[in-house]
């Protein structure tokens, strides 16, 4: 099945938006955050014009709704990455928050000085300093996958450093700049045999491809709302009940207890052990409407559109003069193209462009290591999503070619 | 197509004038923006007048960045230490003649905050010195 994207496009209110020069916005930042389809805006409308109220309080109509959508929800977003049940999944405020909750409540409770975590060189900083955290805190020992030339992880220096008995194996299925999809499955698989747990960064995975908690052997996985098609200040943790079970609570305070007395508490059981206080109720309600929407698309369509339109953008930019492309080849990689352009810094592209409407991002893309890595203080970043098209791209290389033209 | 990249700028971004390092120098700072890595390293010498004598700006970065680093040095030179103690963000962008949004004014301000860092003898360049 391919997807319609004349259709989905009219789905997604802001892509009418005029810029100044009277031209359709041409948003190629969807990596940094998505556009939200009117299904989602519209659902949390209707949350708070008909049903808010807060949850798990209250037996009176509106709490009971409240509760129920809220609910329904994390049985739809849980329902697709295929986790076994709902109570697996606990919402956070992002990914961000999600990888912090581990940090903070598995590995403070199972970590020691010395113990050995293992990320990569591609990571998000939200998948690194909660680990150097931890380092200062409990001294532990961080090592990284290395990412090699054409920016894969290099898995036979994993295999070495799995010989060292690591405790976490903590890493990106997608990286945010290279596009590099890592082997999930086969990273976990090696952890396992190692005795290792691992959590999977699923920031950009979870929005562009299928993903299948059970089918990966996932321990923990992270995502956020706000990438794929939902709204922001959500996001979901997902985890294998036995360790969920077995962690002490996140954050304390009203909702994640069972039983407070004046000097103790009993926690409350999953998922709400994890969600103290009042959450992000209506966020929920769209969170659980994007997922629908994507399912409806088919998460396969999704992944096909984006290697179709990512292989396009890729032959388009390297036929640039002083354009070089950063990371894989379209077939291993996500609808990422992070670029640099001889003489010209990532940020005057990115605002000459601007003045023309499209957006893309400048700068480290929050991996600054990465970055390092390449030799380079910042890249030009276009990505692409379910309602991206060819014409968006050639707009992207014409405007390239004038930025040239300006430094020439 | 906007001011924002007047051919002044382009100009002083492709062939500044006054990149490049001094040794020996008397007053020497460098630091990055944060945001988007850009770096700036700033060499002075001052005369026993405190008279700065001679000015030179090192790093990468923007087109932004790097032209009012090369505009700021050229200003600098021949004027009293005390008075480039003064300098302020407005002095920045009068030299750019151009008006700047939030992110790309730090860009603007870096060389000055570098340049203020070293004239005062402080450890490192915050905001508060170009604001
Ligand atoms: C790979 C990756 N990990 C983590 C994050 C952090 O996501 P959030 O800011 O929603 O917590 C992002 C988003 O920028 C990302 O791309």
């Amino acid at each position: 099945m391919t997807l319609n994207i004349e259709q989905i496009r009219k789905d997604f209110p802001i892509l009418e938006r005029e810029t100044k020069l009277g031209t359709r916005v041409v948003y190629l930042d969807s990596t940094a955050t998505s556009q939200k389809p009117l299904a989602v805006i519209e659902a949390m409308n209707a949350f708070y014009r008909c049903s808010n109220a807060n949850i798990h309080r209250g037996v009176h109509t509106l709490a009971e709704e409240a509760t129920a959508m809220y609910e329904g929800a994390r049985e739809r977003i849980a329902k697709f990455i295929n986790a076994a049940s709902p109570r697996q999944v606990i919402y956070t405020r992002n990914t961000t928050e999600s990888i912090n909750l581990v940090a903070y409540s598995w590995a403070r409770a199972n970590l020691k000085a010395g113990d050995l975590v293992i990320l990569t060189e591609m990571e998000h900083h939200s998948n690194l300093v909660p680990w150097h955290m931890l380092q200062a805190e409990r001294g532990i020992e961080l090592e990284f996958i290395p990412v090699t030339e054409d920016g894969l992880l290099d898995l036979d220096m994993y295999r070495t450093l799995l010989t060292r008995g690591p405790k976490l194996v903590s890493f990106t299925h997608m990286s945010n700049v290279l596009g590099t999809i890592n082997p999930a499955a086969e990273i976990i698989r090696l952890a396992h045999e190692a005795g290792a747990v691992t959590l999977v960064d699923a920031a950009q995975s979870v929005p562009h491809l299928p993903v299948d908690v059970q089918a990966l052997d996932a321990d923990f996985l992270a995502f956020s709302a706000h990438k794929m098609c939902g709204p922001t200040g959500i996001g979901a943790l997902y985890g294998k009940a036995e360790l969920l079970e077995a962690m002490p609570p996140f954050l304390g305070g009203g909702d994640m207890i069972r039983e407070v007395k004046l000097r103790s508490f009993r926690p409350n059981s999953l998922p709400h052990k994890f969600e103290a206080g009042t959450p992000a109720i209506a966020e929920a309600v769209g969170f659980g409407v994007a997922v629908g929407y994507l399912s409806q698309l088919g998460m396969d369509a999704v992944a096909a559109h984006e290697r179709e339109i990512t292989e396009y953008a890729l032959e388009r930019l390297e036929e640039i003069p002083g354009v070089k492309v950063f990371g894989p080849s379209a077939d291993r990689k996500g609808g990422v193209a992070a670029f640099t352009l001889a003489g010209v810094h990532p940020h005057d592209v990115a605002q000459i462009l601007d003045q023309d409407g499209i957006a893309i991002r400048a700068g480290h893309h929050c991996a600054q290591p990465l970055h390092e890595k390449f030799n380079i203080s910042a890249t030009s970043r276009a990505s692409f999503y379910i309602y991206s098209t060819t014409d968006e791209v050639d707009l992207l290389v014409n405007g390239i070619y004038k930025v040239k033209e300006m430094f020439g | 197509m906007d001011d924002l990249y007047r051919e002044v700028i382009i100009e002083h971004y492709k062939n500044p004038s006054y990149r490049g390092k001094l040794d020996p120098h008397d007053i020497s700072f460098a630091d990055n923006n944060p945001l988007c890595g850009d770096h700036i390293q700033v060499d002075l010498r001052v005369g026993e007048d405190g008279v700065v004598s001679e000015a030179r700006f090192d790093g990468h970065g923007c087109a932004i960045s790097q032209a009012s680093a090369d505009l700021l040095m050229e200003s600098i030179i021949g004027k009293p230490i005390e008075e480039v103690k003064q300098l302020n963000k407005q002095d920045v962008l009068d030299l750019l003649g151009i008006d700047l949004g939030p992110v790309r004014l730090k860009c603007a301000l870096l060389s000055l905050k570098v340049l203020k860092a070293g004239v005062y003898g402080l450890g490192e360049a915050s905001d508060s010195l170009v604001e």
